[in-house]
């Protein structure tokens, strides 16, 4: 079982206090864009076996969404933050490559 | 104005090991708004009488007060026959700046748990720690109970009061006469 906290209202509660919103950090591609590209960005997504980051919302209590970095095998969460962010923060990635040293950077944003 | 009549017209159940009680409706505002802006303070203190809570927290005074529901979100309570002025204070306080009061009473079912068991009637629906230490009076929690949000705060250590849906009055009622029924204590919250 996950137990997230949630950087919005500072609760920490097991998932089901949650909703799972996705991969995070996706660079949207919209008009304009080529086949390819819009393809990618509607489809397209990691499934990492380890560091993953995802978007996820507070439905049962603020409601309000933000972004978690955890491992998919472990479910061991390495942090929470805000969702107002294209890039992950610096202290997240520390965490990360501390508890993770050979993580290479996989589903991190390009 | 009609009589306004609670979702389950003030259901009681005391066999149980904590007293489940529908409570009568109480008035409720949802605000919408810059929650560090002056004009918020300054219009809550007008309304209610009371300062603006911290994060997760509720200030009372007497029968009025204002729960902390999001960054971005507060709830008013006060008495059911109040929430028109209430809410026409907050809309002169609030000006012209970008702010919303919505009431919100008729949408809403309350309950009130009573007993030195309430902590364990509401830990067997919702996966929050209650004990003593890390939930007390004064603060707010909003989760969900079993299948349905629902937020409740503690009015002493034994005694809390909770608000849902009342389109799942029902539910609700049901869910913690089930948590409550007698011979159920698990005695997890006890020194």
């Amino acid at each position: 079982m996950l137990i997230l906290t949630c950087p919005n209202c500072g609760v920490t509660a097991e998932e089901t206090e949650f909703h799972a919103g996705g991969e995070a950090h996706l660079k949207r591609f919209g008009p304009g864009a080529t086949d390819a590209e819009f393809e990618s960005y509607l489809f397209m997504r990691e499934n990492p076996k380890g560091v993953h980051f995802e978007r996820w919302r507070h439905v049962y209590g603020c409601g309000k969404w933000f972004h978690a970095a955890r491992d998919t095998v472990t479910l061991e969460v390495f942090g929470t933050y805000t969702a107002q962010t294209s890039t992950i923060p610096q202290d997240i990635l520390d965490k990360v490559r501390d508890r993770r040293p050979n993580w290479q950077g996989q589903g991190a944003p390009r | 104005m009609s009589e306004a009549i609670s979702a389950l017209n003030g259901a009681v159940f005391k066999e149980g090991i904590a007293e489940i009680l529908g409570l009568d409706p109480i008035g409720m505002i949802s605000i919408r708004g810059d929650l560090s802006a002056s004009y918020m303070k300054k219009a809550l203190k007008k309304a209610v009488g009371v300062g603006m809570p911290g994060i997760r927290e509720i200030s009372l005074a007497g029968d009025k007060g204002v729960a902390w529901m999001s960054p971005d979100e507060l709830l008013l309570i006060c008495p059911y026959t109040d929430v028109a002025n209430a809410l026409e204070s907050l809309k002169k306080g609030f000006g012209d700046n970008h702010a919303l009061a919505v009431n919100v009473s008729d949408a809403r079912a309350v309950f009130r748990i009573k007993g030195p068991n309430t902590r364990e009637v509401l830990a067997k629906l919702a996966p929050v720690d209650l004990s003593p230490q890390a939930f007390g009076p004064g603060m707010i929690r909003r989760t969900r109970l079993a299948q349905v949000p629902a937020a409740f705060w503690m009015e002493d250590t034994d005694t809390a009061q909770l608000v849902c849906f009342r389109s799942v009055a029902q539910y609700v009622f049901d869910l913690l006469k089930t948590a409550a029924q007698p011979g159920s204590e698990v005695g997890f919250y006890r020194s």
